[in-house]
């Protein structure tokens, strides 16, 4: 085998798994990436959001918290609009009312949102990046006082 | 006084890394063997400086210094002494502190065990070594000074994240930093080796045991994280292809990529250009992980709260760091002689060809991590890229891999006879396939995930595989036992090492498959004295009762498990509530078996029913995922006592000298 011969191989090669890496990603990226949105964009309905999964996030409102058995419900705000949410399972120890939230899963009929998951942080004075820039678009950003 | 002493000494160190960076890389160019001989007493210097500066921070948490800011906003009195040394590096300041001082300690490393390197690569490999630590130096100084003052100081600290004080995770940060940092001895040496215009077997020779090193130490951290997940956030889950996960994976890939080209460079003299590439991608890599974490331009399940104007110096230092190698490849990897040829069906192809899926598999993986980032900045909204995207890019895209690993092997250099090789492996295929069909009747067909069968049957098949490869050169069956085990006991140990890699990975694919695919779930609110039955495991719920800690109180759930009526074990998952910082974590309780987890978490108290909130599971073959990764970090510290691997510096500077002498 030649020298060229080899550098063809190796073109082939790369070719090959690079086109099959991008058939899969573009595939991939139709499907399978998830969309985040605020309570103001979902109540708002500028997007059709339901039955597919996205993110919702915001603030747990306070005193929206409700706990049956091992069902949880609560609502999000963004300050302009509030969303109603219902979960199922164990919470994130760093959940709160008050604090920023960002919940995966789909809208239901009637208007709530069934959460598959809600996001842990490791930290509580982190605040998810869409949350904070959501909050300033509606105004009731607070900066960076929780530190 | 101490923290004015570790401020100086870092100030210092900046001062001796500038000499450092600069005259021995003029010195290498111009011949001149005192300027290229003070990368030694530099390199020395630096890492007693950096290391003093370490300690004074060490010393300022142990001693709970609190008029120092760093500690008084990470460390508490009431700590337990482990998690005082670990709040060294369990904060931003502390931890690029430790990347500093562990590079340091690699610099010095190269002067302490380098002696027979030609001069000109040692004198321009330091130097590279220190125009990184030059660039960190800058930024801690700059930008994140751990010894900054507090005045006046307060009469307690802010406490160490409880998620944070756990053994798992104390020595999560300095595993992976030692992986990170030691892919920085492959850069160095390949942006030198770029310089000089020469790869040979020498310089792989020389490159493959640090990249080893790197490799068993990011393998560890990697998994240590992953352990730690596991059990510490009660999800029962043991990846989430989140962003500061996939940032220390790509340089994983890619550093396991370039450990099986370093092997062609130096068995074959072939694939050079490709090899400087990957070890330039993996530190890359590495400081883009390093970037991901620290900058917080990325929302991530795992993220600290990070400060943005830190991103952008981390972002400039990636773009000279990489873009410059990058460049200085362009032009000199050309130049590069390319050497033994070999034919696409043969050793050398069967690891190019794992070496491609490989280095692909980490673009994907880079692709998804940073998607967002693109959509945010071309407006095409907030998306976040999750398990979904890469269980479906990038787990095919190994399909492959893990078929072609268990036939390289068995492959000849040069030339191989794939039909010959896979003739030899008819038992393994077929005990493969039998698997795979026994799996698909064992979870009643179509009842379970279609690629759990395909799985299970990829894993049996690499096992196999690498058994068979072991059993061939030990002539099993063939010759005598005795004389298959006086065979087994001169196999070199890197070949072992390799069998402990690959069949670990073996056993990782199936625990992986296996947990994903078959996992049993049950989240209910549960009284005391109910009993909920989970995969044949009956959790009884005996008491809940209150036990504290060094700085904590915890909620204890004590719970009997029984297994068809007979007592299996009792389980006492707890949740904590920390003093300081008062923040609740959990903790969960796991019994393994064979077979798998058994796995239990207990939550708040149900104020309707008044039981508790629990969360039971079993966890199918989790156990085997744990051994296996342990089995892949046994291979490579095995394959690093290779003879081989100890001597191979010297071989090229006798060639030097006898080529001087002729």
């Amino acid at each position: 085998m030649t020298r060229k011969q080899r550098r063809l191989y190796f073109v082939v090669l790369g070719v090959l798994a690079v086109g099959a890496a991008a058939a899969l990603v573009l595939t991939a990226l139709r499907q399978d990436i998830v969309f985040f949105f605020s309570p103001s964009e979902i109540v708002e309905a500028k997007i059709p959001t339901e039955g597919r999964r996205i993110r919702l996030g915001g603030l747990v409102e306070e005193g929206s918290v409700a706990k049956e058995g091992a069902t949880v419900k609560f609502r999000i705000t963004d300050g302009a609009h509030v969303v109603p949410v219902v979960f199922s399972g164990l919470l994130p120890d760093l959940f709160r009312e008050g604090q920023g939230v960002v919940t995966e899963g789909k809208m239901g009929k009637d208007g709530t949102f069934v959460a598959a998951e809600v996001l842990a942080k490791h930290d509580e004075n982190y605040m998810p990046k869409e949350v904070a820039e959501s909050l300033k678009k509606t105004g009731h950003w607070q900066g960076e006082q929780k530190k | 006084m101490i923290a004015e002493i570790g401020h100086f000494a870092l100030i210092l160190a900046l001062a001796v890394a500038l000499l450092q960076a600069t005259l021995p890389l003029i010195g290498a160019q111009r011949g001149d063997p005192v300027w290229m001989g003070l990368s030694g007493p530099t390199s020395v210097a630096q890492m007693v400086l950096v290391t003093v500066s370490f300690a004074a921070l060490t010393h300022a948490y142990v001693t709970s210094d609190f008029s120092v800011l760093n500690v008084a906003q990470n460390s508490h009195t009431d700590k337990p002494m482990l998690y005082k040394v670990a709040g060294v590096w369990g904060n931003h300041e502390g931890s690029l502190l430790l990347w500093i001082t562990i590079l340091a300690v690699f610099g010095c490393a190269v002067t302490a065990f380098g002696r027979n390197l030609p001069p000109g690569l040692k004198a321009r490999a330091l130097a590279v070594q220190a125009i990184i630590t030059v660039g960190f130096l800058l930024f801690i100084l700059f930008t994140s000074n751990p010894f900054e003052r507090l005045d006046p100081a307060p009469m307690n600290g802010n406490g160490l994240n409880p998620l944070l004080q756990d053994p798992g995770l104390a020595f999560h940060p300095p595993m992976l930093y030692l992986g990170y940092v030691g892919f920085s001895m492959a850069f160095s040496f390949a942006i030198a080796a770029l310089i000089e215009g020469r790869v040979d077997a020498a310089w792989a020779r020389w490159v493959r045991p640090w990249t080893l090193a790197a490799w068993v130490f990011l393998t560890g951290g990697i998994v240590l994280g992953s352990w730690w997940a596991y059990y510490e956030l009660g999800w029962g889950g043991w990846w989430y292809w989140d962003p500061v996960e996939n940032a220390s994976f790509m340089p994983w890939l890619a550093g396991t990529a370039l450990l099986h080209s370093a092997v062609v460079v130096e068995k074959r003299d072939a694939l050079k250009a490709w090899t400087i590439f990957l070890a330039i991608t993996a530190f890359g890599l590495s400081l883009l992980g390093t970037f991901l974490v620290r900058s917080g331009v990325i929302t991530s399940v795992h993220a600290f709260a990070s400060d943005p104007t830190r991103g952008v110096f981390i972002l400039a230092l990636l773009v000279v760091a990489i873009g410059g190698s990058f460049t200085l490849f362009a032009f000199r990897a050309p130049n590069l002689k390319t050497g033994g040829l070999f034919s696409p069906v043969s050793r050398e192809g069967a690891l190019l060809l794992n070496n491609v899926l490989m280095a692909t598999g980490a673009g994907t993986v880079l692709l998804g991590t940073l998607y967002p980032l693109f959509a945010d900045a071309l407006d095409l909204g907030k998306v976040s890229v999750g398990p979904p995207f890469f269980n479906s890019v990038f787990v095919p895209l190994m399909v492959p891999m893990v078929l072609a690993m268990a036939v390289g092997p068995l492959m000849s250099w040069k030339r191989g006879d794939l039909a010959g090789v896979l003739g030899r492996l008819k038992i393994a295929i077929g005990l493969s396939l039998v698997i795979t069909a026994a799996t698909w009747f064992l979870q009643g067909g179509s009842a379970g995930p279609w690629w759990a069968a395909g799985g299970m049957g990829l894993a049996a098949w690499l096992l196999l595989g690498t058994l068979v490869d072991l059993a061939e050169r030990v002539r099993l069956f063939k010759a005598p036992l005795s004389d298959s085990l006086a065979r087994a006991g001169r196999l070199p140990r890197s070949y072992w090492g390799m069998m402990l890699a690959h069949g670990g990975l073996a056993l990782f694919i199936a625990g992986a498959t296996a947990s994903s695919a078959w996992k049993v779930e049950a989240v209910q609110s549960q009284k005391i004295g109910e009993a909920i039955t989970v995969s044949g495991y009956t959790f009884t719920l005996k008491e809940v009762k209150d036990v504290p800690g060094a700085n904590y109180l915890a909620t204890e759930g004590i719970f009997e498990v029984t297994k068809d009526g007979k007592f299996f074990a009792e389980m006492r998952p707890a949740k904590r509530v920390y003093r300081q910082p008062p923040r609740p974590t959990t903790e969960a309780a796991i019994e393994g078996t064979f077979l798998g987890d058994v796995y239990a978490v207990i939550g708040d108290k149900d104020v309707v029913s008044g039981g508790y909130v629990t969360r039971l599971y079993f966890n199918p073959l989790v156990p085997w995922m744990w051994v296996g990764t342990l089995f892949m970090v046994l291979g490579g510290l095995t394959s690093l006592t290779d003879r081989r691997h100890r001597i191979g510096a010297p071989t090229r500077a006798r060639a030097v000298a006898q080529a001087a002498k002729a």
